[in-house]
């Protein structure tokens, strides 16, 4: 099976700095995916330059096919990679189903002529993202909330709003920054069953960065360990759990180990 | 979700409203209620709403502050003139193209100006614009086909109440529609957030460079009522002082309001001629009102309430029925774009 998202020698170098190198990663469609690994590993370095918001280096990033370095993120997202952020960033003081329809942005067409004059376009495709948006939020229980401000949803309803307008702009490929931040044990349960609902009724492949081990282990397929820009170990939850490169990454060296060192 | 309004019902309502409101001026100037100062008086009113609404496009609504929107205004002001002054048309045609034209004028001088102006946020984008109106003003003034320091003399003195009226009204509609569309949605999405905007394939450059020429050409278009008005045209009256007064009546409007801005504008035209009898204390007394405006409702008058001739009248009857004891729990909301009529001409 050809992969829908194809990564090679992907790099980036901050100065002196090399953030990530030699990054390579296949993934398939409705794959789950996890990227963990210590703070600063470059976790949301992968996901910035995924979505272009850096430019790499070097390396290729192709998506069903289509090489996507070098376009603007905005591009990106038409292309269908579609994320979250680790620190929630919703357009606060509008609705929540405005906050839907501007990920919709794009699946209409009206010009700017036919919104100014109100022309048949306009109402027939703002009705019809007024209905998709309506099920997208039916989907995640929402739908009660369209009208409220985003701001003012309780956190959780925060994080699960930011999915669903990355799920708008229709991505192959949807990228969560950890998700589960903030998040208590019974929210991150909910959390997890919402994942895979959304791989499943979307048909979308999903990579998660996270650091609760319980929502990474519980559900990844494949698991990636970045440390300081590296992948140093990949595989199932159980290969990575017992992997004694990615329990020192974590932490670190066991006493006797360092004494036969010295 | 709210119930879907009767769109076409609401349409004729604000039609209706306009047109009344019209009728009621002309009475009111016919039957001599008004006096003829009076009545003058609603010219820069509309062009000062005009200039309003359209800085509230790309400062409130976009959400980047520029300081240099009396140098669109120039633009469209001198060509405006410029045009009216070199053909002889019937006024009735040559005012509103000349208006057309200078307001498309002042859309491109925005695109040309925003392009490298819209990289920078913020405080250096405010220095910047204001930079470019004060570059502006100074071409205008070394400029033969201007008539430079001396200014340009002899324009037709064109802008009269109705004309005043129709071009408010034209730009109410455009700006509230445009609001309240995708493409209205994308430029709010950048006031709220840009690199979420950016990530949900809203193309932010573009709009930013939209919504400021927008903005420009709106300014363009009072512009050309304003050099119809005075018949003559001075580069010293659009510097930077002109940019603030725009922006001062916007702020005490409310940031992200059309109805604030219709409501701050007329506000601010009448108020410094009724206080012309305190003399040499009215620009005190004008200015101690805005500290105290700033201090009690730093978000503006209005904040970022729309008024909606239909949603108050629903509201009003529904209070009528007595039913309004437990209704929505969820207050409605300013500033979000539903697919409610457009904001009806409460404007002169």
């Amino acid at each position: 099976m050809t992969p829908i998202l194809d990564i090679s020698h992907l790099g980036i170098k901050f100065g002196g700095l090399q953030a990530l190198d030699d990054f390579n990663l296949q993934v398939q469609n409705r794959e789950i995916l996890g990227l963990i690994g210590p703070n600063g590993a470059g976790k949301t370095t992968v996901f910035n330059l995924l979505t272009n918001v850096y430019q790499p280096s070097k390396g290729k990033i192709q998506l069903t096919g289509e090489n996507i370095v070098g376009k603007t993120t905005h591009e990106v997202t038409r292309h269908g990679i579609a994320r979250t952020f680790q620190n929630i960033r919703l357009f606060k003081s509008l609705s929540v189903l405005d906050n839907v329809k501007i990920g919709l942005h794009n699946s209409m067409s009206y010009s700017l002529f036919s919104s100014c004059l109100r022309l048949p376009s306009y109402w027939k495709e703002e009705a019809a993202a007024a209905k998709f948006g309506g099920e997208l939020l039916a989907v995640f229980d929402m739908e009660r909330l369209a009208d409220v401000p985003a701001g003012s949803l309780p956190y959780g309803a925060q994080r699960r709003l930011e999915i669903v307008r990355a799920l708008a702009t229709n991505p192959k490929v949807l990228l969560l920054d950890e998700p589960a931040a903030g998040m208590n044990p019974s929210e991150t349960a909910e959390l997890m069953r919402t994942i895979h609902d959304v791989r499943d009724k979307f048909d979308v492949a999903i990579i998660l960065i996270e650091h609760d081990m319980s929502l990474v282990m519980g559900m990844c397929e494949r698991i990636l360990v970045l440390n300081y820009g590296l992948v140093i170990a990949q595989g199932t939850p159980d290969e990575i759990r017992n992997d004694p490169v990615v329990i020192e990454a974590y932490l670190g060296q066991q006493e006797e180990e360092k004494e036969k060192i010295e | 979700m709210t119930t879907r309004p009767n769109v076409p019902f609401r349409y004729a309502l604000n039609a209706a409203a306009a047109a009344g409101l019209y009728i009621v001026l002309m009475i009111l100037i016919r039957a001599k209620v008004l006096n003829r100062y009076q009545a003058l008086m609603l010219i820069p009113i509309g062009f000062n709403i005009i200039l309003a609404v359209s800085l509230n496009l790309s400062a409130g609504f976009l959400g980047q502050l520029p300081l240099g929107h009396a140098g669109f205004m120039s633009v469209g002001a001198y060509t405006a003139a410029l045009f009216s002054m070199s053909v002889s048309l019937p006024t009735n045609l040559e005012l509103p193209l000349a208006l057309v034209l200078g307001g498309l004028m002042a859309a491109v001088f925005g695109v040309l100006i925003g392009l490298p102006a819209l990289r920078l946020k913020g405080d250096y984008l405010a220095i910047l614009t204001l930079g470019f109106g004060e570059i502006i003003r100074v071409i205008i003034l070394n400029l033969k086909f201007t008539g430079g320091a001396y200014g340009l003399k002899g324009i037709g003195r064109q802008t009269t109440v109705t004309w005043v009226y129709i071009f408010v009204l034209i730009t109410l509609f455009i700006l509230n529609t445009l609001i309240k569309s995708r493409h209205g949605r994308a430029i709010l999405s950048i006031r709220e957030d840009e690199i979420a905007a950016e990530a949900s394939g809203i193309p932010t450059t573009y709009y930013k460079v939209l919504a400021f020429s927008i903005s420009a050409g709106f300014a363009g278009v009072a512009g050309g009522l304003y050099a119809h008005y005075l018949s003559i045209l001075d580069p010293s009256s659009f510097g930077f002082m002109k940019s603030a007064e725009i922006l001062v009546i916007v702020v005490l409007g409310g940031l992200g309001s059309i109805f604030g801005s219709v409501v701050s504008a007329t506000v601010l035209t009448i108020l410094p001629e009724l206080l012309r009898g305190f003399a040499e204390y009215r620009m005190v007394i004008y200015s101690l009102l805005l500290v105290a405006v700033m201090i009690f409702k730093p978000s503006g008058l209005c904040g970022r309430y729309e008024f909606s001739l239909g949603d108050t009248l629903d509201d009003f009857f529904t209070l009528l029925r007595g039913k309004l004891k437990k209704q929505e729990p969820v207050a409605r909301k300013p500033a979000t774009p539903e697919p409610a009529a457009p904001e009806p001409a409460k404007g002169k």
